[in-house]
Order: C-alpha cells, then sequence, then structure tokens
C-alpha cells in the first residue's frame, strides 16, 4: 500500500515537473501569462507531491514498515526515534528523495516569492529548475526508487539496522544541510541559464539570486563543518579534514560558491563580470552534482560514503553530464550577449573581487585535479597511487595566503578606481597588528613554520576586518558617540560579509591549533595505569559493560587530572552493534575553550585482555574551528536578511527591465 | 611466523627525535587497508606493523627517503600519501601553477581593457 501510494507520488512528481518545464519556458517564449501562471501552480503540487513521497518514507522508518525493501536495509525497531528518522536519508535512495525534496522545494519557492520578479525570468527560472527534477525524479522512479517492496511479498520481521557509524546525532543533521547547499546552488543555475535563455543580466539580476546562493552557501558552509564534527568524534583518532574525495566533493561548491557571491557583488554594484558571474553560478552547481555524484559513484574510495553503487553512478554521471555540458553549450553560444557597462581600473575593488575569484578557481581546480588524479592514473596506467593531505596542504597554503592578501584589498580599496598610497596607507596599521600579534603567540606556543605561517594568514584576516569597521565608523575621527551611531548603522550585508571574513580568520587559527599544536599519547592501560598527555594525567579507573537500546557497550572511565586535581571523567566506549554486527570506537571529549582533550579506547590488550590500547589527544584551539564555522553561516544567514533582497520596491531600474522583457 | 609476530617480537625502542622522525613519516603513508587513514591515525593491525617496520627503519639509521621508498617496495606506491613529483605526476604538480599562470593572464587583459578610469568619491557599501 504505502509502496504504491509513494511510488504515485513520485510519478505524479514527474509528470508536473515535465508540465512545469514546458509551461514555463514556452509560457516565458510566448510571453503567455496562463502558461507561466501554470508552470508555478505546477512546481507548488510537484513540491507537495514529492513531499508526501517524503513524509511516507519518514513515516515507514519511524513505524518499521519492513514491505520496504529500503526499510528493511537500513532500518531496526530497536533503534532510537532519531536514527530511524534520520535512516530515512541514510541509505542511496533515501537520500535522493531529500535532494528532490529540496530541489522541488526550492523550485515552488521561486515560484512563489515575493512580487518583484519579472513573470518571464521567473517562469523560466521555474522551468529550468523543474528540467532538473525531470531528470532526477525519473533516475530516481527508475533505478532508485525508496518504494520498491520487498521481493516475494513476505514482510520480513526485523530489519538489518543503518551503519552504526551514522547512528550519531551530527550525521543526522549533517546531509540535510549539506544537500540544502548543493541544491540551494540550483537555484543560481537556474537563473543563469535563465538570463542565458534571455540574454540579459543586470543588477536586479544580481539582487534576485543573492539570496538564494547566500541561503546555499550558508548551508554547505554549516553542512561541511558538521561533517567535520562528526568526523572528529565519531571516526576515533582526532582528525576533521582528510582532503577525502568526499571532503573535497563539498569543498568544490563551497569554493565556487563564494566565489560566486563575490562576482555577484560586482554585478550588483557595477554591472560588470557579468558573463563570468554567469559562469561561475553554472560552475556551483556543476560541482554540486560532481558531489553527489562522487559520494555514490564509488569511483573513489572514502571514509564518508556509505550509500555508494557504481552502476547507478554511471548514470548519475551521464545526467550530470548532461545538465553540466547543457548550459556551458548554451554558455558559449550566448554568453557574449551579456555585455557590461561598468568599468573599472585594475587596482579597484572589482579589480580584487576578480582576483578573489581567480585564487578561488585555482584553489577549486587544484581540489578537483588532486581528487580525481589517482583515478586518471590508475585508468591510464592501472597503478594505484595516492593524493593525500600533504599535496593538498603544500598546494592550498600558498594560495591561502595570496587569498586573504585580496580581501584585505578588496575590503579597503573602493569601487572602480583606487589608490594604491590610500590602500598601502590603510594596511599599514592592520599589518602591524598582525605581525605583532603572530610573533607574539608564535613566541609563546612554538611550533613549525607553518604554524606561524597560518597564525599571519588568521589574525590578518581578523585584524583587517577589525579595522575597517573602525574605519567605516571613523573612529577615533569623530567623536565615540557618533561612531557608536555609525556602528549602527552599517549595512546587514556589510556585517554579514565582516563576520563571515572573520569567521574565516578565528576557523584559520582553529586549523594551525588543531593540526600543527596537537599533542598525542598512546599507551597500553591497565585500569589503575595512567598516562600523561600535554601536561594533564589520564587514569584508567575501571572498564564495564552497558547496554544500549541497539548496541552492547563497553565502558572505560577515565579520571583526568592536572597537578593533583582532579578535572572531569571521561567514559569513551567500543561498541558493539547487535544487528548491524559491527563495532564501533566512541571518543570521549572533553570540550573546553582553549583546548579539547580526546580519549579513544582501542582492543585488548595483555593476557587477560584486562589492557586497552588508550590514545589521548591534545588538541588546542578546537572551538575556534567550530565558531568560526558558525560565524561564516551566521554572515551569510545575517547578508541574506538585509533588506535590499526582501520585497524590492519598485526602482527605475526594475520597470525599465520589466519593460525590455521579451513580451 | 607472521610477519606481525615477527615486528612484536622486534620492537625497537628509539629516541625523541628519532620518534618524531617516525610520527612525522607515519603521517605521511597510507594504510592500505582502511578507507582514507595515515597509517598514524589508523587503529588497524596492519597499520600497526607498517608503523612498527617504519621505526625500525629510522632506528636502522635510514634516511626518510629510504624509509619511504623501502614501505613503497612492500606496498606499492598507493601508501605515498604524498605522490611523488616525477614525470608521471607533472600534470598533478604543475598543474596550480599552470592554472594561477592563466588566471594571471586573465588578470592582465582585465586589466588593459580598462583604458582610463576616473576616480570616483568613496561610498561605502
Amino acid at each position: 500500500m504505502i509502496s504504491a501510494i509513494g511510488t504515485f507520488a513520485l510519478t505524479l512528481a514527474l509528470l508536473l515537473a515535465c508540465l512545469q518545464v514546458g509551461a514555463g519556458l514556452a509560457g516565458a517564449a510566448r510571453g503567455n501569462g496562463r502558461m507561466m501562471g501554470v508552470a508555478g501552480t505546477a512546481a507548488l503540487f510537484q513540491a507537495f507531491a514529492v513531499a508526501l513521497a517524503f513524509g511516507l518514507l519518514v513515516q515507514a522508518f519511524v513505524t518499521s514498515d519492513f514491505s520496504l525493501l529500503n526499510v528493511w536495509q537500513n532500518s531496526h525497531t530497536d533503534k532510537p526515534l532519531l536514527y530511524k528518522v534520520a535512516g530515512a536519508w541514510g541509505s542511496h535512495e533515501g537520500s535522493l528523495l531529500l535532494w528532490l525534496l529540496m530541489l522541488s522545494g526550492l523550485g515552488a519557492a521561486v515560484a512563489g516569492s515575493g512580487g518583484s520578479l519579472p513573470a518571464p525570468l521567473r517562469a523560466r527560472v521555474v522551468g529550468v529548475q523543474g528540467l532538473i527534477g525531470v531528470g532526477f525524479l525519473a533516475f530516481t522512479l527508475f533505478t532508485s526508487n525508496p518504494f520498491t517492496p520487498i521481493p516475494g511479498g513476505l514482510v520480513p520481521p526485523q530489519g538489518q539496522d543503518l551503519n552504526p557509524l551514522l547512528q550519531d546525532p551530527g550525521l543526522a543533521f549533517h546531509p540535510p544541510f549539506l544537500y540544502l547547499g548543493y541544491v540551494g546552488m540550483s537555484v543560481a543555475f537556474s537563473f543563469a541559464v535563465a538570463a542565458l535563455i534571455e540574454g540579459r543580466v543586470d543588477a536586479a539580476w544580481a539582487r534576485w539570486v543573492r539570496p538564494w546562493t547566500l541561503l546555499a552557501w550558508s548551508a554547505l558552509t554549516i553542512g561541511i563543518a558538521m561533517g567535520a564534527w562528526w568526523a572528529y568524534y565519531e571516526l576515533g583518532w582526532g582528525g576533521y579534514w582528510f582532503w577525502d574525495p568526499v571532503e573535497n566533493a563539498s569543498l568544490m561548491p563551497w569554493l565556487a560558491g563564494t566565489a560566486l557571491l563575490h562576482c555577484a557583488l560586482v554585478v550588483e554594484k557595477r554591472d560588470a563580470l557579468k558573463s563570468w558571474t554567469v559562469f561561475m553560478a553554472i560552475l556551483a552547481f556543476a560541482t554540486s552534482l560532481l558531489g553527489t555524484f562522487l559520494v555514490r559513484s564509488g569511483i573513489v574510495t572514502s571514509v564518508h560514503a556509505f550509500a555508494n553503487d557504481p552502476d547507478r553512478g554511471a548514470v548519475l554521471l551521464v545526467l550530470c553530464g548532461l545538465y553540466t555540458g547543457g548550459a556551458f553549450l548554451l554558455f558559449a553560444l550566448r554568453g557574449d550577449r551579456l555585455r557590461p557597462t561598468g568599468v573599472f581600473a585594475p587596482l579597484s575593488r572589482e579589480g580584487a573581487l576578480v582576483l578573489n575569484n581567480v585564487l578561488l578557481s585555482v584553489l577549486l581546480f587544484t581540489v578537483l585535479l588532486g581528487t580525481f588524479w589517482p583515478t586518471v592514473v590508475e585508468v591510464a596506467t592501472g597503478e594505484r597511487i595516492s593524493v593525500g593531505p600533504p599535496y593538498f596542504n603544500a598546494v592550498s597554503l600558498p594560495l591561502l595566503a595570496l587569498l586573504v592578501l585580496a580581501m584585505a584589498a578588496g575590503t579597503f580599496l573602493p569601487w572602480k578606481r583606487g589608490r594604491g598610497g590610500d590602500l598601502l596607507r590603510r594596511l599599514r596599521l592592520p599589518a602591524l597588528a598582525t605581525v605583532l600579534a603572530a610573533a607574539i603567540w608564535f613566541m609563546l606556543q612554538g611550533g613549525s613554520p607553518i604554524a606561524l605561517a597560518g597564525l599571519l594568514i588568521g589574525l590578518w584576516v581578523i585584524s583587517f576586518s577589525l579595522f575597517d569597521i573602525a574605519r567605516r565608523v571613523r573612529l577615533r575621527e569623530v567623536p565615540l558617540a557618533q561612531s557608536w551611531r555609525r556602528l549602527g548603522g552599517l549595512p546587514r550585508g556589510y556585517w554579514g560579509g565582516t563576520l563571515a571574513h572573520l569567521g574565516l580568520g578565528i576557523a584559520v587559527l582553529g586549523m594551525v591549533g588543531t593540526s600543527l599544536w596537537v599533542s598525542e599519547e598512546q599507551a597500553v592501560l591497565a585500569p589503575g595505569e595512567s598516562l600523561e598527555v600535554a601536561g594533564y594525567t589520564l587514569t584508567l579507573e575501571r572498564i564495564y559493560e552497558a547496554r544500549g537500546p541497539n548496541y552492547l557497550s563497553e565502558v572505560s572511565a577515565f579520571t583526568l587530572s592536572r597537578d593533583g586535581k582532579e578535572l572531569a571523567e571521561l567514559y569513551p566506549e567500543r561498541r558493539w552493534y547487535l544487528a548491524a554486527e559491527q563495532l564501533t570506537t566512541e571518543v570521549d571529549v572533553l570540550p573546553r575553550w582553549a583546548s579539547d582533550i580526546y580519549v579513544a579506547v582501542g582492543e585488548g590488550r595483555g593476557e587477560q585482555r584486562e589492557a586497552r590500547v588508550v590514545r589521548a589527544y591534545h588538541h588546542p584551539l578546537v572551538y575556534y574551528l567550530w565558531g568560526g564555522a558558525i560565524l561564516m553561516t551566521f554572515g551569510g544567514i545575517l547578508s541574506l536578511s538585509d533588506p535590499r533582497y526582501r520585497a524590492q520596491r519598485v526602482t527605475k531600474r526594475r520597470m525599465a527591465h520589466a519593460a525590455t522583457a521579451p513580451a | 611466523m607472521t610477519l606481525s609476530a615477527l615486528l612484536l617480537a622486534a620492537a625497537v625502542t628509539l629516541t625523541p627525535v628519532e620518534a618524531a622522525r617516525a610520527d612525522a613519516l607515519s603521517d605521511s603513508l597510507r594504510c592500505v587497508v582502511c578507507q582514507n587513514q595515515s597509517i598514524a591515525d589508523s587503529d588497524a593491525a596492519l597499520a600497526d606493523d607498517m608503523r612498527e617496520l617504519v621505526r625500525q627503519r629510522v632506528a636502522a639509521g635510514d634516511s626518510d627517503e629510504e624509509v619511504r621508498a623501502y614501505i613503497v617496495q612492500r606496498y606499492g606506491e598507493y601508501v605515498l600519501l604524498r605522490p611523488r613529483a616525477n614525470a608521471r605526476n607533472l600534470p598533478l604538480w604543475a598543474g596550480p601553477g599552470l592554472a594561477l599562470l592563466i588566471g594571471a593572464i586573465v588578470m592582465y587583459l582585465f586589466a588593459r581593457k580598462a583604458k582610463d578610469v576616473p576616480f570616483e568619491d568613496e561610498e561605502d557599501a
């Protein structure tokens, strides 16, 4: 029953998506208002149909309806409720449905969003959004239907359980955010394709696209951070970023999205970099598709890919190729129609933003190259090689250093044309502050030259951002009370950007602390024995067994002390998931502002297996990392809430746009 | 006698400097049975063996390069997380620099197009 309704809902959604494409694109081309209206309605009902299907799947997981193959494969009656719900998107089929939910939801949101968007442009965006939906709905229905009934019709009494590594709050919420980020880029893509069809991009277009891009970027930022956080305490060795193909797959759209946010500013303020911005919008979604595909293709090995299948991955590759290739073809044919009117000198904010985009693109290319190079080599020569963190770190650090210099230049230079002397004068104090702070910190903490470079980069970003705020409120030029008033008067878009920059600087400091100042100790401990890490004493008190809802656990109780004073008790576990027959390591972390103490317990040692392999880490500045990511996300959302993107008043420019729109 | 038994029998002690070198080397070598972990990070028994092997080579006075060559000889080039800078990997190592060069050319073209642009009063946004 549920299988039939679910499949019906998805089929209906597919038909509605087809209608949405036809009515939207043809309606806009003919200037037929009724057809364009039909496209919007279709988008709305398509979203309802997909939401119904998604709701049904969640319901099936919550009630452990094992008549569905997918539920049987990925759930278990003993699983806690949260993971039953999260199980709905823990598999390939379910995660695709979540992806579709976001896609159709965003399509409906564009169709129903505030009134200033001209009808033909809206219909085209909705139509292109529908076109993406057609491909992926068909793919889901024909190859990955989550509503496939269990073969034979006999309902098994018990399911096979979700991969225990995924039974974690961090990972329950990580995919929805990441997907919102990936799929959110589809709106920018649809706007770009619609602009290519119309042959026009202007400031109003940039303002309409920006909130969607900001939404996607913010979701992607927090999604990536959650993935890193999950890896940090779930995979059990204290790392959070491994330059793993799947992590790289999420970084690529983030880099492209970041570039897009910056070049779209130039379109909005200065009516230049138009075709460039359209190209970036297509690239951002293309890399998002690559991210979706890479996770499930099995073409690369990864610690994160849990729902992969090479055969279907190949079909997904073809789909991605069609959409991306089609958009780039359109770009090649019509991109030159997007004529910029704004001119700018090289030494200007526009110039710095071009440099920003070039550097982000090079970084994106590097990540792409490093991720696929092992595959290229294996296909060409049959040899297997690896491209790991040493490569990516070596290449990305210099690029990051250049990028933060461009950031500062873009912040301090005026639009159109700047004066070198002014720029240097404005950079003097932030540079001095950075060098001083980095030197003091480096002397206190020590470390490698890389640590010093990282400190300089992070502190530089923080420093120039703060100095820029001071400059804008004319601190010390005007009375303090007036500066204070000016502070409140700065637009939200400015605050958003500044907080995001500050977040990046803080996160870079976190990376320096966690990867370069980390101390690690490993020892075999029996109860009563202890080890020392970074001046802390960690004592294994006892080992006991416990039972969870769907696992057995061996808990090791530790006390953490410093100079004889007890600070905390830590309880890392080793869990045996009964249904999945899988062992997991659950670390315990004492999170603190300055540093985390992190303990993981490995296998038993000794004649009676009375001792355990214990790994303890002292991770300085982990909070900076998470805090920086949260600040970046917050900056994105704050910028999104800037009134200039909401309910735009009917301006002259928009009137002009509507008047010249092909009728 | 299995390899791991042999290794456990021969566990070596290192000076702090040597231990640091061995740790750094372990960071740059990939565990061949794990999904994507260095042998320093992995809990796998094989990673244990490989770590011990590294420590033995360090104790025996091998240079970093010799230790890597030794491990590669046994486990293949796959274990190197930092790919070799050889002719085959030239595109990998030269790619970013080349992309940056192309970017610089793009920037130059942009700059050349911009002729006399007037200064504008600074308005903050």
